[in-house]
């Protein structure tokens, strides 16, 4: 028996994933809300394969462990956020993660930038999971009750993330020297991208009528914005600047991805891209 | 909800059947135990039953489906599972008996939640399962597994895991 390429070669809905229910959506609701899955779950899947990269190399054992950990949560938010949107559009949850080309992807570009050092990694991580909390905040109360409700779940696992990322960033700001100056380097380097999460959807119009997201992307963006600088202030560190989260934050051009994001791809998709239509 | 609450024979019956099925990762400890099993239904021909993941990535969650899918088999000629997260997983869904056969395999329980919508909680302190001593540290709130950490006792000096707060 030959299978095309391309087929979905499992059932749809895979057996470990809820069957949610996505009966009564609106035409115009179910595609707001499969963009507004796609944005979530590719931040999570390319945060997660960035936090990966760690797993054998962090600078101390027990942060191997610490980070190959979250990796695996957040891989797992996003697979479910995939599925999700699998059974809104008919596509086939791995063919969305590793079937599309680079410039496909909707990350924020603050998950573009490489890894860099572990400075670097803690204070991009950080922008992205305090942002990420006041989205899910904003999720969390959506009427698509599914959404809602993995997102309850989810809260409760990124509290754990949080915390280890803000005693890292305490840990390091707080030193003077080395550890200290290279998060105000990476801060000047990343803060220009750090709003990219709040970028505005494309229908975020529907999404807001609908009551799936709580409040505009540009309300979320200011309210992260409060926190993380109470912060970011506490710690004596450059604050971020007041400006409209990026309309282009998630969009990228085919001739000009980034180098940071490229590379990651090739990797995360080298095995799907070696035998495509095969079931691994 | 709690299978000892459970009139219909059959689904009693159910219930019993799936204190066989364990958890791979923790094997001490049953899906029922571990409150994994958010709800069974029962009838002549028909098993339904619904699992809760402890979290949303949980490797383990297939193998557990696959198990509770076997255990059944003999229950009925369609028997169905399903994963949920209408009613969330916590880990104060795990019973009485569960957090005893944890702390006899080593893993201290996890503390009971106090959901006080702190986006940051403070994490507590774990009971040593060996010596009972609160004299412990953590030494990592992230384990082998994606609901465990890795505390130490400073008393009896053996590190050992919690299973996580969640």
């Amino acid at each position: 028996m030959t299978t095309p390429a391309r087929l979905p070669t499992r059932q749809l809905i895979a057996p470990d994933v809820p069957r949610f229910d996505t009966s009564g959506l609106a035409p115009a609701t179910r595609d707001a809300l499969a963009e507004l899955l796609l944005t979530l779950a590719d931040d999570e899947f390319v945060a997660g394969f960035r936090d990966s990269e760690w797993t054998g190399i962090a600078p101390m054992l027990e942060e191997d462990v610490a980070f190959s950990s979250i990796a695996q949560d957040e891989i797992g938010h996003a697979r479910v956020f995939y599925e999700m949107r699998a059974q809104l559009t008919g596509e086939e949850a791995d063919r969305t993660a590793y079937g599309r080309q680079p410039h496909e992807y909707r990350h924020a570009r603050l998950l573009d930038h490489p890894r860099n050092d572990w400075a670097y990694t803690i204070t991009r991580r950080w922008l992205y999971d305090t942002a990420d909390a006041v989205r899910l905040e904003a999720l969390a109360g959506s009427s698509f009750a599914p959404l809602a409700e993995v997102v309850a779940k989810i809260r409760r696992e990124e509290r754990y993330h949080l915390l280890h990322l803000d005693t890292w960033l305490g840990r390091l700001a707080g030193h003077p020297g080395p550890p200290r100056d290279k998060v105000a380097d990476a801060l000047e380097t990343v803060l220009p991208d750090a709003a990219s999460v709040f970028a505005p959807l494309p229908a975020e119009d529907r999404l807001l009528a609908d009551a799936i997201l709580a409040a505009p992307m540009a309300d979320l963006a200011a309210r992260w914005r409060t926190q993380a600088n109470t912060r970011l202030n506490e710690l004596d560190l450059r604050q971020i600047p007041d400006a409209a989260p990026p309309a282009d934050g998630r969009r990228r051009d085919e001739a000009a991805v980034a180098e940071g994001f490229r590379s990651l791809w090739d990797e995360f998709t080298s095995v799907y891209r070696s035998e495509e239509g095969v079931e691994w | 909800m709690s299978p000892t609450v459970a009139v219909r024979p059959l689904e009693s019956a159910v219930w019993a059947a799936l204190e066989d099925v364990h958890d791979p990762e923790i094997p001490a400890v049953s899906v029922v135990d571990l409150g994994v099993v958010g709800r069974v239904e029962a009838a002549p021909g028909r098993v339904r039953v619904e699992l809760l993941p402890t979290f949303v990535g949980c490797p383990a969650l297939e193998v557990m489906r696959g198990a509770v899918e076997d255990r059944l088999r003999d229950f009925a000629d369609e028997v169905e599972v399903e994963v949920s997260f209408a009613q969330p997983w916590t880990s104060d869904r795990i019973t009485p008996r569960g957090r005893e056969r944890l702390r006899h395999s080593g893993f201290a329980p996890p503390p009971r939640l106090v959901d006080d919508g702190r986006l940051l909680p403070l994490l507590p302190v774990a009971e040593c399962p060996y010596c009972g001593s609160r004299n412990t540290t953590l030494e990592n709130a992230f384990g082998p597994t994606q609901c465990r950490a890795i505390y130490h006792c400073t008393d009896c000096r053996q590190p050992f895991e919690q299973f996580k707060l969640v």
